[in-house]
């Protein structure tokens, strides 16, 4: 990967900090004339040792360190987290669990891939879809607040469960959420695949070709954009995924053709939307009765994992690609060893052939059509008409009420 | 396929290379059960390329996932994650191959010439186990900043960890 110089080439540097990404990563370019001649990446910005941590702390506190890895799609690494541990200790969810693990999972790729829908239209130079989409995103984000008293950061699930049931009287407006996708489904994608300016912006653009996928070890809808039948939902069936007959979308299912390039990428995400739309329906009307963990005290569950001694893998198809977890017990208190890998770490090589022969303007757009992941833990505050600052202490006495208000709401 | 298969067919290539072999089952609670068969064992690290290829010829384009890996005392042990059979549901074998390094002489033979995305990872156990891999076409450091200090790899455990590095966070050992 290390750049090869030819005569009148030239080299550019894109990121780690550039307004054309929204996280820290460092591409170095070789440039002859407009063209991408050489690709090399430099990664880890925002390297913050969570791993290590872990290994100084309880499976229980891991669990919430885990969903901090990433500011968008944080329960899959709790849930991998989760699958991990319970292989070793050979404990089961109870069905009504995986269920509501499944509706949480779904509805989080929805809010991943609309809010990735923003940024390729943003990177495209399109602001007003971006402004559009981003306001169809906060439809899924209120419902995921509704559910588990949070937008982003959920804290759904626990070992051996999940940490919140969903009521029959919370399931009208899962559904009114899951409607309001479908109608508006049409309208996206009139808009981001038929629009003329960006077809000719993504229509072989950033190609990768399968087999390319295949040998650079490609997960997610980067993979199955250039045409690789692969989906830990069906290929592990884990949770209740084996209910819902999950089929892998390849973007032949609409145009008839695969082209491994941008527009397919996009394409797949939207279907993808969909796929999990209609997942989401079928679970919360099938949902079987009784309860919703293992064991529900946590002193117990600690108590019960800490003689556990064994090694286990988590997997989770994150909206991104397969999340990927290794743990390794020893009968002590913390794990002796984690290793997490997630999507973007298998779909960074991809780039190379993405953006080799490009032209300059692309870059951005190429970059972020494999969705690389970026922390976006921020909460807006709303402000007052009056636009007052607000103190630290006062944004957590902020936040402490905003909980209690949906500890009441939640029936606690 | 069955996890059954692949293992006896990798014991009849490799004889005993091949050590600690398991299957773990990961069952879920459904009416629809489904089993997730995860493979692991020991192979010599000279075997390990060949193990690879194996895979490769056998399985065409096994994916591979990463390396994990972590500090023994004496020994390094990385753990290779593959999988094989996917696109077909609820079959996904997962196959982890433990290769132990002695920490004097840890060296591991590169496998990019069979799967070239692994480069990732073996950059990342370069930097991080403090191991060597032999043909590495790419052994620059890829996590770590230029300005972190040389010869202090952050996912061991003895003198040679990230202890000293690590103030008044996570339970660092310096103050």
């Amino acid at each position: 990967m290390t750049l090869e110089k030819k005569e009148n080439s030239y080299s550019i540097c894109v990121g780690p900090v550039h307004p054309a990404l929204k996280e820290p990563v460092k591409l170095n370019m070789e440039i002859d004339g407009e063209k991408v001649i050489g690709v090399d990446f430099e990664l880890s910005q925002v390297h913050r040792g969570i791993e290590w941590a872990a290994t100084r702390r309880n499976p229980l506190q891991v669990l919430f360190l885990a969903e901090r890895i990433c500011g968008i799609c944080n329960m899959c690494h709790m849930l991998s987290f989760s699958r991990a541990i319970e292989t070793i200790g050979d404990i089961h969810a109870p069905p009504r669990a995986e269920y509501i693990r499944v509706i949480g999972a779904e509805l989080e790729r929805i809010h991943s891939h609309i809010l990735w829908a923003g940024v390729a239209a943003h990177e495209l130079g399109f602001d007003s879809l971006m402004h559009y989409t981003w306001k169809l995103r906060e439809n899924v984000l209120d419902t995921i607040e509704y559910i588990t008293g949070n937008r982003i950061t959920k804290g759904l699930i626990t070992i051996g469960g999940v940490r919140h049931d969903i009521p029959e009287k919370k399931i009208p407006r899962i559904l009114e959420s899951v409607n309001f996708y479908y109608s508006h489904f049409d309208k996206m994608a009139k808009v981001f695949l038929n629009d003329p300016v960006i077809k000719s912006r993504t229509r072989d653009v950033g190609i990768l070709s399968r087999r390319d996928a295949l040998t650079t070890c490609a997960v997610g809808p980067t993979a199955r954009a250039s045409g690789v039948k692969k989906d830990v939902r069906k290929d592990e069936a884990y949770a209740a995924y084996q209910d819902f007959d999950v089929e892998p979308i390849l973007p032949d299912a609409y145009t008839g053709e695969i082209h491994g390039d941008v527009y397919d990428r996009v394409l797949v995400r939207l279907l993808e939307v969909k796929q999990s739309a209609e997942i989401i329906e079928k679970a919360v009307k099938s949902m079987p009765k009784g309860p919703i963990a293992w064991e529900e005290k946590p002193a117990v569950i600690l108590a019960k994992l800490k003689p556990l001694v064994g090694e286990g893998i988590g997997r989770h198809e994150a909206p991104r690609g397969e999340v990927i977890h290794y743990v390794k017990l020893v009968g002590e208190e913390s794990p002796y060893s984690w290793k997490v890998r997630a999507p973007t770490y298998n779909n960074m090589m991809p780039w190379v052939p993405m953006l080799m022969g490009e032209q300059i303007a692309d870059i951005p757009i190429i970059a972020a059509s494999i969705d690389p992941c970026m922390s976006c833990t921020n909460r807006a505050v709303s402000a007052d008409k009056t636009t007052t600052m607000y103190t630290m202490d006062q944004l957590r006495r902020l936040s402490f009420l905003k909980t209690r208000e949906l500890k009441r709401g939640l029936g606690k | 396929m069955k996890a059954q298969e692949v293992l006896a067919g990798l014991k009849k290539e490799f004889g005993a290379a091949i050590r600690d072999a398991t299957i773990q089952k990961n069952e879920n609670n459904m009416k629809k059960k489904t089993v997730a068969e995860r493979i692991w064992f020991h192979i010599g690290r000279k075997q390990l390329h060949d193990a690879v290829a194996y895979l490769c010829k056998k399985y065409p384009d096994p994916h591979f996932a990463v390396c994990s890996g972590y500090d023994l005392g004496k020994e390094i042990d990385i753990l290779y994650h593959f999988t094989v059979n996917y696109g077909v549901r609820a079959s996904e074998i997962t196959i982890t191959m433990h290769v132990l390094l002695p920490k004097k002489d840890a060296v591991v033979d590169t496998i990019t010439d069979l799967i070239p995305g692994a480069i990732i990872s073996e950059r990342e156990m370069q930097e991080m186990l403090g191991i060597k891999v032999k043909n590495i076409p790419d052994g620059r450091r890829l996590f770590l900043d230029p300005s972190f200090p040389r010869g202090v790899y952050p996912w061991r455990k003895d003198e040679t960890g990230p202890h000293k590095l690590i103030r008044n966070v996570h339970g660092g050992d310096s103050k």
